[in-house]
């Protein structure tokens, strides 16, 4: 079967030097849902924004059967949908209905379709009524959920969500968690939270400096790199994690 | 922020805010030109072009001392310039062009405005960059702020203003380019396509013909 993705030996630097991404293969299939773990600048970002063109680096990327060449960006862009770490930057529009059919409407679908296609994303994120309402009014959770509906709206195949959790208080981080289970795409979730990676997906890829290091369980990889906050020897929780009961206790 | 309580106003439901934007900018275009090029004795026509927006400003239920006031912001410049010039006239011509625009822009939602202007011919990339500026500058003026709680709370008084801006621009540059990436991520093609088109009623274009002739009468029989 044709995997949705598929990534052989990707390989980027940065203008000013770095090598952000060195030999990377990666596939993803049907149905699937994927934590991609790793330290700050071990190229999460980077391979993601690989995903829907944004960024060109040396290997092969396949999105759907699809090689990512410049004459299939844009069905590409239409299968691939990627909600950024900043809810921010992506809702740019001066309204929350206009923001999410933006993609739609890029597409060339007419106005009234568009419309009624984005009122019905943003029914699926439970923002329905916030439609004329200026995005910069919003929470930094319903700003989420708007941005999420703005790659909803589009019908994605696969989600990529950067930093899903970041700006968010633990019952937006649960109603978040509620809703992209309720989703049937395949998902790749950048994240450091382990217990929503945990929550959210069976595998897990672990990035270190540009390179996967381990491919496998979210479990195995949490433990495997140590990847759990614990409070240290020095202040009594000998590796403890968070969340557990203190020794003794 | 003031572009944040413009924007709570431009969403109301009065006749004013239920015309076709082209109406009044067409309208306003009217009143700038009379404005600018009346000469001579003005206090009894600046007088009466004050009623006149006044009028339509509560017509619109907007608070009438809240647009006197933001469209006060203009008087520091003008005053100088006034002064440098000895042309005192400049006052009550810029503050009553301010407080026309102010109105406008109070009364209709920005996509809508936007539009308006596209469709009466301004340029695309001019309105793109004035629809940016509007939803990102209070971002950028909110970091800014937060730069300077960061300073004060370490002691120090800001006065590092040229390092702060520099910091303050790099950031800017950094979200622009999020930006940039968020809208080609959905396909941006270049240009704004949007929901809907505007409709040019008859009551757009007997409102747009009455606030023109107004203030050009009052021009010919005051001014």
């Amino acid at each position: 079967m044709t995997p949705l993705i598929e990534v052989r030996d990707l390989r980027f630097r940065y203008d000013d030097g770095t090598l952000a991404l060195d030999g990377i293969d990666f596939r993803l299939d049907t149905g699937e849902s994927v934590a991609v773990l790793g330290a700050n600048g071990s190229g999460k970002t980077t391979f993601v924004l690989h995903l829907n063109g944004l960024l060109t680096g040396a290997g092969s990327i396949q999105v759907c059967g699809l090689a990512m060449e410049k004459r299939n960006m844009a069905t590409i862009r239409q299968k691939i949908g990627l909600v950024f770490q900043d809810s921010e930057a992506q809702l740019f529009m001066p309204t929350v209905l206009e923001d999410v059919a933006f993609g739609l409407l890029n597409r060339g679908m007419r106005a009234d379709e568009a419309s009624d296609r984005a009122r019905a994303a943003l029914a699926t994120v439970g923002m329905v009524s916030a439609e004329s309402r200026a995005p910069y009014h919003l929470s930094a959770g319903e700003k989420k959920r708007v941005a999420i509906a703005g790659i909803l709206a589009m019908e994605p195949e696969i989600l990529v969500l950067d930093e899903p959790t970041t700006f968010l208080d633990p019952p937006g981080q649960c109603a978040l968690a509620e809703l992209l289970m309720s989703l049937p795409q395949a998902k790749i979730l950048v994240t450091h939270d382990v217990p929503f990676a945990e929550a959210m997906c069976g595998r897990a890829v672990f990035f270190e400096k540009g390179k996967i290091a381990a491919d496998g369980d979210v479990g195995e990889i949490v433990e495997r790199f140590e990847w759990r906050f614990t409070l240290p020897v020095s202040a009594g929780g000998a590796g403890r994690p968070r969340g557990a009961s203190p020794p003794g206790k | 922020m003031h572009h944040v309580v413009l924007e709570r106003w431009s969403r109301g439901n009065t006749f004013i805010h239920q015309r076709d934007p082209r109406a009044k900018i067409a309208a306003l275009i009217v009143f700038l030109v009379v404005v600018a090029t009346a000469h001579g004795e003005l206090t009894l026509l600046a007088a009466a072009l004050f009623v006149f927006l006044s009028i339509i400003a509560v017509w619109a239920r907007l608070p009438l001392f809240g647009v006197m006031a933001r469209a006060g912001v203009v008087l520091p410049f003008t005053l100088v310039f006034a002064a440098i010039a000895w042309r005192p006239a400049l006052i009550p011509k810029t503050y009553l062009s301010a407080m026309a625009v102010l109105i406008v822009v109070a009364t209709t939602p920005l996509p809508l405005l936007m539009r308006g202007m596209e469709s009466l011919g301004a340029p695309r990339f001019l309105l793109m960059v004035a629809q940016f500026l509007y939803r990102y500058l209070f971002v950028i003026v909110e970091e800014g702020q937060h730069m300077v709680s960061a300073a004060r709370s370490r002691g120090g008084s800001f006065r590092a203003a040229a390092g702060a801006l520099a910091v303050l621009f790099a950031r800017s540059y950094g979200r622009a380019e999020e930006i940039h990436r968020a809208m080609l991520a959905r396909g941006f093609p270049g240009y704004f396509r949007t929901l809907g088109a505007l409709r040019f009623r008859a009551a757009d274009g007997c409102f747009a013909v009455i606030a023109s002739a107004v203030p050009v009468l009052l021009r010919m029989t005051i001014g």
